[in-house]
């Protein structure tokens, strides 16, 4: 696409710096690398503790469970947010947990629940808006700042955590890293290897919230207003 | 337009800000809790001035090589089926933002939160184009319903309370409920929900863009930004071309940073990272995709003693320490830019002429250069300011330049000094109520509004001394 007025523009930056244009810039080893340091040698548990303490700060309820009873906490919170219309991803995970035996029943007890289906457009949007729960995976799961990480495609729009009233994040374990150090070099590498970075990347940390009006902490303002992550 | 804000004189600004209570009540107590967010944070971490040298590092580094690292970044942009703009100055910005919406036929415009934006006096440009322009930041939309500058740049609306707001709202949207927060806030989603539905263009700032790969990325709580961004059609995100980092593990320092500094979170609610337009099949994003990379005065700073006032991030970390932003507030700066680095940075932008008080509004403590989490030596900037005032642009005030001239005469004749400090005790009697003054005389008046200045001793020190040696030498 397009790329206007970069010449002159430019020019006049190295001029100001006081030098002709550089070709070519090695980013230079920093004299020091405390983001590596967080949580470093922690195990999987470790990890786990850090996530469920930082949920609290968070305003996110946390479900620490495993496969075998995945499909009953989901349900049980699904109830809990009084959902008669869900949206989730379209993503081979659900089928692979077995969650997708609980959307059906789900649909026999007469609830809505809409896969995202690129093909139908708009539609998921509009079917998003008025959802009760968004429901989808953590690709990659800040401890440290209890943060579920997204890349959103066409089979995971990026409405599904946003529009809905409420938000599930399923986390598998194995997704769970220290920091958004890590993150970064996934997508990093992901990059370096030729692979497309997502058009939208969503690193999510709980409900929205805002302190806008005389510094009061309102949970829940455009985004979803309640959340929860349910580990496995 | 321009970073400028009304056209009041500073000491009308100043004296405006001291005598609104409720505003100085909440900026002490938001200083407070910011303050308090940050040290924690910061605590919490254990070793923050690695993480403040590491940021300096990467901030000092991109700058050096901004021009390398903006082609890198339209590159990449324009690769992901982006259209990039350099825009030299304020207009420039504004007349490209303007033909796209009117390409468009855009009627409904849906912004985030960006101090860029209110620099190059956007919303005024697409009005004047016939687009409603709805600002979707909670502290925003109060402000935009209420006509009124913001006057700090992370909690725009702070010098509103809640009354205040709930009057804007019933006035201006037909809000009908209590003036409890949630109650306000919620009202907000549902009306705004409607305009993000119902939008032709997002518009959106950028905290950090990625040069290597081309992601904007978005730093926010409300997640209005993310419904600007993958509602409309048309996005269009504007940065000051400062406002990038070479690659992601530069960015994700940067980032913990900056909601660290901002207001002591391990991260935002929504940390969001976009490159370029919806890809094949998606449904979420924009099919057209415009980035706005600004100069509008920055390329001036850069390779000057000034440069380090680009690496700033804007999360207000200075704004929060400052006492004299405590008692005047952000209005009083002029500028949309308020505190320690508006100071610094105003009059870089819009030249002396219009700001040359503001590196006065300081007591140079340097609590702003302390908690800056890229260690910009924001006090000592002032300082070289005030020189350049003086003695450079020579504009220090006229009272200012008579009273020096008329203190180096008095000083340095000692007779002159010898009578003054012999009246003063007799002269200021009218005023000395028990060894102390409450309400001095004419440029006295300035301190005893405040606090009691006391009464000159009987006796000077020059005779006290006098009369001392006198005694030791007949004992």
């Amino acid at each position: 696409m397009t790329i206007k007025k970069r010449e002159r523009f430019l020019e006049n930056l190295a001029s100001n710096l006081g030098r002709p244009r550089v070709q070519k810039v090695e980013r230079p080893q920093y004299s020091v690398s405390p983001q590596q340091n967080v949580y470093r040698g922690y195990s999987m548990d470790d990890l786990m503790d850090v996530l469920e303490k930082q949920c609290k700060a968070i305003h996110t309820d946390f479900i620490n469970t495993d496969t075998t009873n995945l499909g009953k906490i989901l349900l049980d919170t699904i109830e809990g947010y009084n959902g008669n219309a869900i949206i989730t991803a379209n993503d081979p995970r659900f089928q692979k947990y077995g969650i997708e035996d609980l959307f059906d029943s789900l649909r026999q007890d007469g609830k809505e629940v809409h896969v995202w289906n690129s093909e139908k457009g708009k539609d998921n949007q509009v079917f998003a808006e008025s959802a009760d729960v968004g429901i989808t995976f953590s690709d990659i799961t800040l401890a440290e700042s209890g943060t579920v990480t997204l890349f959103n495609d066409k089979n995971n729009g990026r409405s599904i955590s946003l529009l809905p009233k409420t938000y599930i994040a399923l986390i598998p374990k194995e997704t769970i890293v220290p920091r958004m150090t890590q993150a970064a070099q996934i997508i990093q590498k992901a990059y370096k290897e030729g692979h497309a970075v997502p058009s939208c990347i969503s690193f999510i940390t709980g409900p929205s919230n805002s302190a806008d009006i005389e510094m009061n902490l309102i949970v829940g303002v455009h985004g979803p207003i309640k959340v929860t992550y349910i580990a496995f | 337009m321009s970073v400028k804000i009304g056209n009041a004189p500073f000491h009308n600004r100043v004296q405006d800000g001291i005598e609104n209570d409720f505003m100085r009540k909440a900026v002490s107590s938001a200083q407070g809790r910011f303050r308090s967010g940050r040290r924690n944070a910061a605590e919490e971490l254990g070793d923050w001035e690695d993480w403040r040298t590491l940021g300096e590092e990467i901030r000092s580094h991109t700058l050096e090589n901004i021009d390398f690292y903006l082609e890198k970044l339209s590159d990449a942009v324009s690769n992901r089926g982006g259209n990039v703009y350099f825009a030299q100055t304020a207009e420039e910005a504004n007349q490209y933002i303007q033909d796209i919406v009117k390409r468009k036929e855009a009627k409904k415009i849906v912004k985030s939160k960006s101090m860029v934006t209110e620099e190059i006096g956007l919303n005024a440009a697409l009005e004047e184009v016939g687009g409603e322009v709805v600002e979707t930041d909670l502290g925003e939309w109060i402000l935009q319903l209420d006509e009124d500058p913001p006057s700090h740049i992370v909690t725009p609306a702070l010098h509103k309370d809640k009354g205040q707001i709930r009057e804007t709202f019933s006035k201006k949207k037909g809000y009908e409920k209590t003036d409890d927060p949630e109650e306000l806030a919620l009202f907000a989603r549902e009306q705004l929900r409607e305009d993000f539905l119902s939008a032709d263009v997002g518009i959106t700032g950028c905290n950090f863009a990625v040069a290597e790969s081309g992601a904007i990325t978005l730093v926010t709580n409300e997640g209005n930004a993310r419904l600007a961004t993958a509602l409309p059609d048309t996005q269009i995100s504007v940065m000051g071309m400062e406002r990038l980092v070479p690659t992601w593990e530069d960015l994700e320092v940067m980032v913990s940073l900056l909601t660290r500094a901002a207001v002591g979170q391990k991260l935002t609610s929504y940390v969001t990272s976009l490159t370029g337009t919806r890809l094949e099949g998606e449904v979420d994003g924009p099919e057209e995709f415009h980035l706005v990379i600004l100069d509008n005065g920055r390329s001036k700073i850069l390779g000057t003693e000034f440069q380090a006032a680009l690496h700033c991030i804007r999360c207000a970390a200075c704004i929060n320490v400052c006492p004299v932003y405590r008692h005047v507030g952000g209005h009083a700066y002029g500028s949309i830019y308020p505190g320690p680095i508006g100071a610094v940075l105003t009059p870089l932008l819009d030249g002396y002429d219009d700001h040359k008080e503001l590196p006065y509004a300081s007591s140079l403590c340097a609590a702003c250069t302390e908690a800056c989490p890229v260690k910009i030596p924001l006090h000592e900037m002032l300082i070289r300011h005030r020189q350049i005032i003086v003695e450079r642009e020579n504009k220090a005030p006229k009272m200012e330049k008579l009273m020096m001239k008329g203190y180096a005469k008095w000083a340095s004749s000692p007779a002159a000094y010898k009578l003054s400090t012999k009246v003063a005790k007799p002269g200021l009697k009218p005023w000395t109520e028990e060894e102390t003054i409450s309400n001095g005389p004419g440029p006295l008046k300035g301190w005893t509004n405040a606090r009691d200045f006391p009464a000159p001793s009987k006796q000077s020190f020059r005779s006290w001394y006098k009369s001392r040696r006198k005694r030791e030498e007949s004992e």
